[in-house]
């Protein structure tokens, strides 16, 4: 009853879409103000119809409905209650309705917002969220059905949603379980964020292309999604964190990229959205890349659509999987299509989007901004091309290749480094106009500290000159960044008579955005430090101990003390736990358990490391391997990580910086910065 | 006749030298850390994108004894490479070797971002064109503007506007 209902919920969800896209069009184009009401309405049924549906998912996946196949595959009787309903988006036919009730929900929060003067956008902005909703629902009800049962017809297991003929409804015992993988609690949570922040991603795009319909191609549009864009960053770049972490602490490899497809599906709007969020400021201060910025949000779109589908249908992961899926030509369909309209639908726009103003100077921060575009951009290409060439050789070769870490570490770390670069200069240059001589005056004092620091490094801590150059830049970027507070704090309080403190937190305070970039800046810098430490000096060894024995890595000696081995019924689950003391340079630290959780249900192993974690290095041990009777010995493989607690410190001040530069303003009613600019006629360093 | 004395002594030497390895390799096997690092730069074809010397399947276990017993009978990192290459094809390298086709993996990026490059600067030379037109006619003044455009001012005229 419940699958019929839910089913049956989600095709009137897509007939409502199919209606809004409609209504809102006819709306639009007859000037009727009551079907574009209709279309919003609309529109706003489609919120609470995927949540019934939603609901009605989540009841089955909860109480064992083993004949639904989806939760079947998703789920069993020994998981937890709250993994039962986070395995919603375990799998690819649940998220896939995840996806559209997170979009309904965001494109309801828009369309209630009052409208006033922005109303002509409104019919555009329904038609382009309902059209990404058709496709999504499309999907769920004709392919990817999270609703299908299986039904015994003639001996057979098959899967249907409606009875087949002189079939009866068949009920498995117990579910496949969620791969242990995903129960992590940072994968629980780590999804959800991705595609919060690729769904955001969605609002910006249906506004630039409501300004490119209706010709209103001035920069309303923009300042209208400013904070979706922050906020879908924020989300995007929290879900890449929480992967990352995830990968260090659940995949047993010692690490937290790996440069996988699915990690690149997720880092390749991240890059475009970067580039925008710095893009968008040119065209607000200057009136300045309006194509520019379209593009971008376009490939935005693009690549969020490119990355859901890369993430979890795997029809990407070979040509034959791709011809094979029927998926595959829809969704490859739906991409292209958006892509060819949304791009002619800038080329028609051409003229109007021509820029206000000129560029004035190479060195201005507009130039840097755009040349820090290019460097986001060339990133985006490796990765892209990277991601696809397996299939392009596959296509042309009939060989398939793997395209792994070491050509993307090599392609990216010079680009990287020139970001970084950029990221100490840009900060230093104006508006409009900065010539070498202001900037060199402004810089110089950070770029000789941060060669004594580097000097300092190179005498105490390592003579890696690729590492090396890698801090100097981190070293500079730092005391540019830091310097930009002081002095704007130092200017504020020569100007208002405060103290430096205040002057300070109302600085930082009424200037959320730029100073929350430069908190990104900063925290951009100590995961840099943490990669840097990761890339250049980590040390691994491997070795099969008896009891009693050690390995040596790095000052640490690991000796293995004993081994257990139990199963915890209830959880489904035999654990196999190692204990090691620890030891560096002589000097007792403590014991670390790393252990090997085997799932019974889904018959998976997960490789938990003992993980001894500080400021200047984690020992993270890995039980590989051990002998039946645990005293003739056990293998542990053992990385040195110098460093890279400094990703997550980085991390955690990184969401800081970004909530500090997303959060509300006390008062919405900005003014055009662009028209404050033209009244005082001066070039404003923000 | 002191050239092919040299020449003798030094294939001789070779020889010893070879030998030495040769029985240093029989007598002790290749440590966990040897295996690995071989291993490392290798992918199995079933698990994508983990390196065979972290890949926890049984499969993969195969593999890296497979190793052990290679670099056991003295063959070299490129020659156990070499031969899992020819076993199952270019995919088990980390990436794709630098011959034929694949070279495209190698030249596209770059190409393409040379051109973004190519397009970005004469866009910007084309912008800032009017500006250097009118930095003649304006003669040492307007040069020197950003000179006096100092960081207090601009900070000053920003915190006019917060107001």
């Amino acid at each position: 009853m419940f699958a019929e209902f839910g089913y049956g919920i989600l095709v009137v969800s897509f007939l409502v879409a199919i209606y809004s896209v409609v209504a809102a069009v006819y709306g639009a184009t007859n000037k009727s103000a009551a079907m574009v009401e209709s279309a919003r309405r609309s529109m706003l049924l489609m919120f609470p119809l995927i949540s019934l549906s939603a609901a009605a998912l989540i009841y089955l996946l909860v109480t064992n409905h083993f004949e639904v196949a989806f939760v079947y595959e998703v789920t069993s009787r020994s998981m937890p209650t709250y993994l039962k309903v986070t395995a919603w988006w375990g799998g690819q036919a649940g998220s896939l309705v995840f996806w559209s009730w997170l979009l309904a929900g965001f494109a309801s929060a828009v369309t209630i917002r009052k409208w006033e003067r922005d109303i002509e956008f409104l019919p555009w902005v329904i038609v382009v969220c309902s059209v990404t909703l058709i496709f999504f629902l499309g999907m769920v009800v004709v392919f990817e059905n999270p609703f299908t049962r299986f039904w015994l017809v003639a001996g057979n297991v098959e899967p249907h949603m409606f009875a087949p003929l002189n079939a009866t409804l068949f009920t498995a015992a117990d579910g496949n379980g969620l791969n242990p993988l995903l129960r992590h609690p940072g994968m629980v949570i780590h999804p959800p964020m991705l595609y919060l922040g690729f769904v955001s991603y969605v609002i910006p795009y249906a506004f630039a292309m409501a300004a490119l319909i209706t010709g209103r191609t001035d920069d309303r549009w923009i300042r209208l999604t400013r904070r979706w864009s922050l906020w879908a960053w924020l989300f995007l770049s929290f879900g890449l964190v929480l992967g990352g972490r995830w990968a260090y602490d659940v995949l047993g490899w010692g690490g937290y990229w790996g440069w996988d497809p699915v990690e690149i599906a997720a880092f390749m709007p991240w890059l475009t959205g970067t580039a925008f969020l710095h893009s968008v400021m040119i065209q607000e201060k200057r009136g300045l890349l309006k194509h520019w910025n379209m593009i971008l949000v376009i490939l935005t779109y693009a690549l969020v659509i490119f990355g859901t589908f890369l993430t979890r249908s795997g029809v990407l992961s070979s040509v034959h999987a791709f011809a094979n899926s029927p998926i595959g030509p829809f969704f490859m369909g739906f991409v292209s299509l958006s892509l060819v309209t949304s791009i002619a639908l800038v080329i028609w726009r051409w003229p109007m989007l021509r820029g206000e103003t000129e560029m004035k100077s190479m060195l201005s921060r507009e130039a840097l901004f755009l040349l820090n575009n290019l460097l986001f951009m060339s990133v985006l290409v490796i990765c892209f091309w990277g991601v696809i060439f397996p299939l392009v050789s596959e296509l042309f070769t009939g060989q398939k290749v793997t395209v792994g870490p070491p050509f993307y570490e090599r392609a990216t770390a010079p680009l990287f480094a020139a970001l970084m670069f950029l990221m100490g200069v840009a900060p230093l240059s104006a508006w409009g106009h900065s010539t070498i001589q202001t900037l060199g005056r402004a810089i110089w004092k950070s770029a000789v500290a941060a060669l004594v620091i580097t000097a300092i490094l190179f005498a105490t801590y390592t003579q890696n000159i690729i590492a090396l150059i890698g801090f100097f830049l981190i070293a500079l970027v730092l005391l540019v960044t830091v310097q930009e507070f002081l002095r704007g704090a130092r200017a504020r309080q020569k100007g208002q008579s405060e103290n430096f403190f205040t002057a300070l937190s109302r600085l930082i305070g009424r200037n959320r955005r730029r100073y929350g970039g430069y908190i990104i800046h900063i925290s951009m810098m100590l995961m840099a430090i943490g990669i840097l430490g990761m890339e250049s000096f980590q040390t691994s060894t491997q070795g099969s101990l008896k009891q009693g024995e050690a390995l040596n890595i790095s000052g640490y000696t690991v000796k293995y003390r004993e081994l257990a081995s139990w199963d915890d019924k209830g959880k489904g689950v035999n654990f196999t736990r190692a204990t090691v003391d620890v030891y560096k340079n002589g000097i007792y630290l403590g014991v670390l358990n790393p252990r090997i959780d085997y799932y019974f249900d889904s018959q998976q192993n997960m490789t938990i490391p003992g993980n001894r974690s500080t400021f200047r290095d984690d020992l993270y041990v890995l039980l590989v391997d051990w002998q039946p009777v645990s005293s003739m010995g056990a293998t542990f493989k053992i990385f040195v990580n110098p460093l890279v607690n400094w990703l997550w410190i980085g991390s955690l001040l990184f969401l800081v910086g970004i909530i500090f530069a997303a959060w509300p303003d006390r008062d919405p009613a900005e003014e055009p910065a662009r028209a404050v600019r033209k009244a005082s006629q001066t070039s404003a360093a923000d | 006749m002191k050239k092919v004395l040299h020449t003798l002594i030094f294939t001789f030497l070779l020889s010893v030298l070879f030998t030495g390895v040769a029985l240093a390799q029989s007598n002790t096997p290749p440590t966990d850390d040897e295996v690995n690092a071989v291993a490392h730069k290798l992918y199995c074809p079933v698990c994508e994108s983990t390196p065979l010397d972290v890949c926890p399947t049984d499969a993969c276990k195969d593999w890296r004894e497979l190793i052990r017993t290679m670099l056991a009978d003295g063959k070299t990192e490129a020659q156990i490479l070499q031969h899992f290459q020819e076993q199952y094809g270019a995919r088990v390298l980390a990436e794709p070797p630098k011959e034929g086709f694949y070279w495209l993996i190698y030249l596209l990026p770059p190409a393409i971002i040379l051109v973004g490059a190519f397009f970005l600067f004469r866009s910007l030379k084309e912008w800032t064109k009017p500006k250097a037109a009118a930095s003649v006619l304006g003669g040492a003044g307007s040069e020197s503007s950003p000179e006096k455009d100092s960081y207090l001012a601009r900070f000053e005229e920003e915190l006019k506007k917060q107001k």
